[in-house]
């Protein structure tokens, strides 16, 4: 095959694969620098790039914006405090759990959801996920407002995380596993009807599809690769609460996407690592790093027609995973 | 001839305005059915509703002896009703060759494998090939539907809708916008077609019409007020007082 | 019983009435623009701050009222002028991200300028005390004044639909906008005179509950989500589904969470019908929109085939 969108494959991945390798070389470097800071901030990017690669799937591939995928992120963290309560103490057994929990959710809430559209669909995922954090805050034996500190990390095949190294290169491992299965999918008959539905719906209903069973199916997918992240990001933190699913939350996965490029799913990782790393160094400056991180969302939005994307192609900033072609359409 | 398709009092309403109006129309397997009609005449809402894109407020659609009205979109490609879109709609951002393949796709296995790579499915490649060749773009597989221009992109929608394997193909002016060689090359290829598949063809052309048509249905204000042979139309007075009249030799 | 169950379901239309005051200039924005806005519930906040500083200052509730309502409004307005306008003709994840944005910013200017810790405002001593309602039942003269005020800007934003040209301007353009731009009606100035008045609506919303609840910097994205739901099940762009839908959900949400447990003590034991109550309660408008949607995915009064 050589046609113009496999050419411009290889860009993309060895991208991605340089963005894998420079994260791996983290703790050493941490080590090396004797800050264990770096290791959490660096743990926090991993996390996020696996729920923002999650997104990709949906927003990027499928055109579906859903403002409320940290849902699913805060289902995968109640699956560890509950897993832990039932004695469910393995990684891979939790993150069954947290799948199987948001594959529920999902199912029943994209259903409803995916029979609207435009900004119908952005408020009501909005609202059911608004609803699965209340239904977290009212969970008084979960710690409900104030959720619930965990007893300690999951065991990975009968083994302890301890130690943040060995938790990083999980993460990491799972970054990766994530990133290469979403990359495969992007590829396969699946993925090709789901980018023919981003780019013209009824076309694909006049050869012969139903787009809503593909739009369900990837929402589904993703809200079970973005409950992964949860259940990593409660080992991370050691600490459970609704907050995880907050709206805000999902507001900035959204935000995560949009720096990095929609539908390459490098660019979703790139995102996330810019973001959080924006975030904490915001943070240094001032407690009150919202005003300067909205600001800058604002503006950039407004003066640069084409999203950051553009902005960051005009800029001669190349990032990974931007490059305008056929593949990463990432306008509707 | 038995009929293939059968449309029985098919009725339409946009607010107070009746679109189809008590349609009923046969078409004949292996013939090539031609609608014509002055502009706003309901040619294409009728297509829309043929295609399951519209469902009408009440008639029946039959297809190949099944009452299909209620079938949606999906369900009449699978049982070989296809069409082509006047305003042309194809999945810009995507390859020739993938716009078609993912039509082959639809009707070869499932769509639900999420691993293998779809570009390197050499059957349904070659199926796709084939289309193209058919209409003449196979040079063009590998660029971008949005690099084409108008004339291909008329050709492309052809393949599409081809590469679904239809017995019945309904095509929504496939001569539009285009002209001199263009309209040649896709006349040439109804003739062509005309030979292994039904078709209903609505067009603009006259002359390409009354070249092609076995048959002609014409359609005022969502009215059919003549069917038959092209020669019995022509000669039809009612036909050329509502319409060849004005538009004659367009 | 019967007087719990009357205290609440006035409770429930007072807050339903809130909610419609901010939903209505919101469900005509949707509508007409198909503009998402996230930062529609700022302007309610901005109203209760506005109304807590001014009401402060000139120690009086109504010079209070009176100052918030013109200034929420040119707030409004300079927001539009600023960001929204800008916004328009882009794709709903740009507006997504931009007015995601506005709120980060004007959540956190409103942490700077007033802190973090709730605000008061007195209420009026024309409006303090209460009435008796039935038999022993006392209600609160203000919350009735409230519904009151509620009501009385619900009949006026009716009649200014149905009987002013901009009205029918509004209702042609909610239901089909390249109709009212073929008409050659300017568009963009019809745009900022209902964003006006939403903002309007919305800063009137929190100007008058801010002596009933506390004024914190979180208010404004609490009642946002509830306002997308109660446009989502009245549908897009309609007034008359906005009132329904939020006197519904006003007295579902608080309602269920008075009554849920108790009637749930009915079918199982106490403890249990409790959890089970607290769990569900605040779920309950959720699901409400979740039943409608099911039936009907552009709401109660939503055009079919809306995007």
């Amino acid at each position: 095959m050589s046609t113009p969108a496999t050419r411009t494959l290889a860009p993309r991945l060895s991208a991605a694969l340089a963005i894998f390798v420079v994260m791996a070389a983290v703790p050493p470097l941490a080590l090396a620098l004797d800050d264990p800071f770096l290791m959490v901030i660096a743990s926090r990017m991993l996390v996020f790039a696996i729920a923002a690669l999650s997104l990709d799937l949906i927003l990027g591939y499928g055109a579906m914006v859903s403002f409320g995928h940290a849902a699913y992120l805060g289902i995968g963290a109640y699956a560890v405090a509950l897993g832990a309560r039932w004695g469910v103490t393995d990684l891979l057994a939790q993150i069954l759990l947290g799948m199987g929990m948001s594959a529920a959710f999902a199912t029943v809430t994209g259903a409803i959801s995916l029979r609207t559209r435009g900004v119908y669909f952005i408020m009501i995922t909005l609202a059911f996920a608004q609803m699965a954090y209340f239904f977290f805050v009212a969970q008084s034996s979960l710690g409900g407002d104030d959720g619930v500190a965990l007893q300690a990390r999951s065991t990975l095949l009968g083994l302890p995380l301890e130690g943040d190294q060995t938790l990083y290169y999980t993460i990491l491992g799972a970054l990766v596993a994530i990133y290469a299965g979403l990359y495969r999918l992007t590829l396969s008959r699946f993925g090709r009807v789901l980018k023919g539905t981003r780019e013209n719906a009824l076309r694909m209903q006049a050869i012969g599809y139903r787009p809503f069973r593909y739009q369900l199916v990837a929402y589904v997918i993703a809200a079970c690769l973005c409950s992964v992240a949860g259940v990593l990001l409660a080992n991370l933190t050691e600490y459970v609460s609704p907050a995880y699913m907050s709206w805000h939350r999902s507001g900035e996965l959204i935000v995560m996407l949009v720096f990095g490029g929609i539908g390459t799913l490098t660019g979703a990782v790139a995102g996330a690592l810019v973001a959080v790393g924006l975030e904490e160094l915001l943070a240094v400056f001032s407690e009150h790093w919202r005003l300067g991180f909205g600001l800058i969302l604002v503006l950039v939005v407004l003066f640069s027609p084409d999203g950051l994307t553009g902005l960051m192609r005009r800029l001669g900033l190349r990032a990974p995973g931007l490059r305008n072609d056929g593949e990463g359409r990432g306008d509707d | 001839m038995t009929d293939l398709l059968e449309v029985r009092d098919l009725r339409k309403n946009f607010g107070a305005l009746a679109v189809t109006d008590g349609v009923d129309m046969r078409v004949a397997e292996g013939e090539l059915h031609a609608v014509i009609g002055p502009n706003g005449a309901g040619k294409t809402t009728l297509i829309a509703q043929l295609s399951g894109q519209l469902a009408p407020d009440s008639g029946r659609v039959i297809y190949a002896g099944r009452d299909i009205t209620r079938a949606d979109m999906a369900a009449r490609v699978e049982a070989g009703l296809a069409r082509s879109f006047q305003i042309t709609a194809l999945l810009p951002g995507m390859t020739v060759l993938e716009n078609v393949a993912l039509a082959v796709q639809a009707r070869s296995g499932s769509s639900f494998r999420f691993w293998r790579d779809a570009g390197s499915e050499e059957i349904t490649n070659a199926q796709a090939r084939m289309a193209l060749d058919e209409v003449g773009l196979a040079d063009r597989a590998g660029a971008l539907a949005s690099a084409l221009s108008h004339g291909e992109q008329r050709q492309l929608e052809l393949a599409v809708a081809l590469a679904t394997k239809p017995r019945l193909l309904l095509l929504d002016e496939p001569l539009a916008g285009t002209g001199g060689a263009e309209a040649e090359r896709l006349i040439a290829l109804m003739q062509r077609l005309k030979k292994r598949l039904t078709l209903v063809l609505i067009e603009h052309d006259m002359d390409a019409v009354f070249q092609l048509a076995d048959r002609i249905s014409v359609l005022v204000y969502g009215r059919i007020v003549a069917s038959g042979p092209p020669a019995a139309v022509r000669a039809d007075p009612a036909v050329r007082a509502a319409y060849l009249g004005e538009e004659e030799g367009a | 019983m019967f007087n719990l169950f009357l205290l609440q379901l006035l409770n429930g239309a007072q807050f339903g009435i809130l909610l419609f005051l901010v939903a209505a200039g919101l469900t005509l924005v949707f509508g007409i623009m198909d503009f998402i806005n996230l930062a529609h519930g700022v302007l309610y906040m901005v109203g209760a701050y506005l109304m807590a500083t001014f009401a402060g200052m000139t120690g009086s509730y109504w010079f209070g009222l009176a100052l918030a309502l013109p200034a929420t409004l040119v707030f409004g307005l300079v927001l539009e002028f600023l960001v929204f306008r800008r916004l328009y003709d882009r794709s709903h994840l740009d507006q997504v991200l931009a007015t995601f944005g506005l709120i980060l910013m004007l959540s956190e200017g409103v942490k700077i300028l007033w802190g973090s810790a709730p605000l008061n405002v007195d209420m009026p001593a024309l409006l303090s005390g209460s009435v008796p309602l039935a038999g022993p039942l006392q209600y609160p003269v203000y919350r009735i004044a409230v519904i009151a005020a509620g009501l009385a800007s619900a009949v006026g934003l009716w009649a200014l639909i149905n009987h002013t040209r901009a009205g029918m301007l509004l209702r042609a353009g909610a239901s089909n906008r390249p109709m009212v731009a073929a008409l050659g009606v300017d568009i963009s100035r019809l745009f900022m005179l209902v964003f006006a008045g939403g903002a309007m609506l919305a800063g009137f919303a929190g100007a008058i509950v801010a002596p009933i609840l506390s004024v914190d910097p979180g208010m404004g994205e609490s009642i946002l989500i509830l306002t997308f739901v109660v446009i989502v099940i009245g549908g897009v762009g309609s007034i008359r589904g906005a009132f329904l839908a939020a006197i519904l959900v006003g007295v579902v949400d608080t309602v269920g969470r008075t009554f849920g447990p108790i009637w749930l003590r009915m079918v199982m034991d106490p403890a249990a019908a409790s959890q089970t109550g607290r769990m569900v309660a605040p779920m309950l408008v959720y699901l409400l929109m979740a039943a409608v949607l099911f039936w009907s995915p552009t709401g109660l009064f939503g055009r079919k085939g809306a995007k």
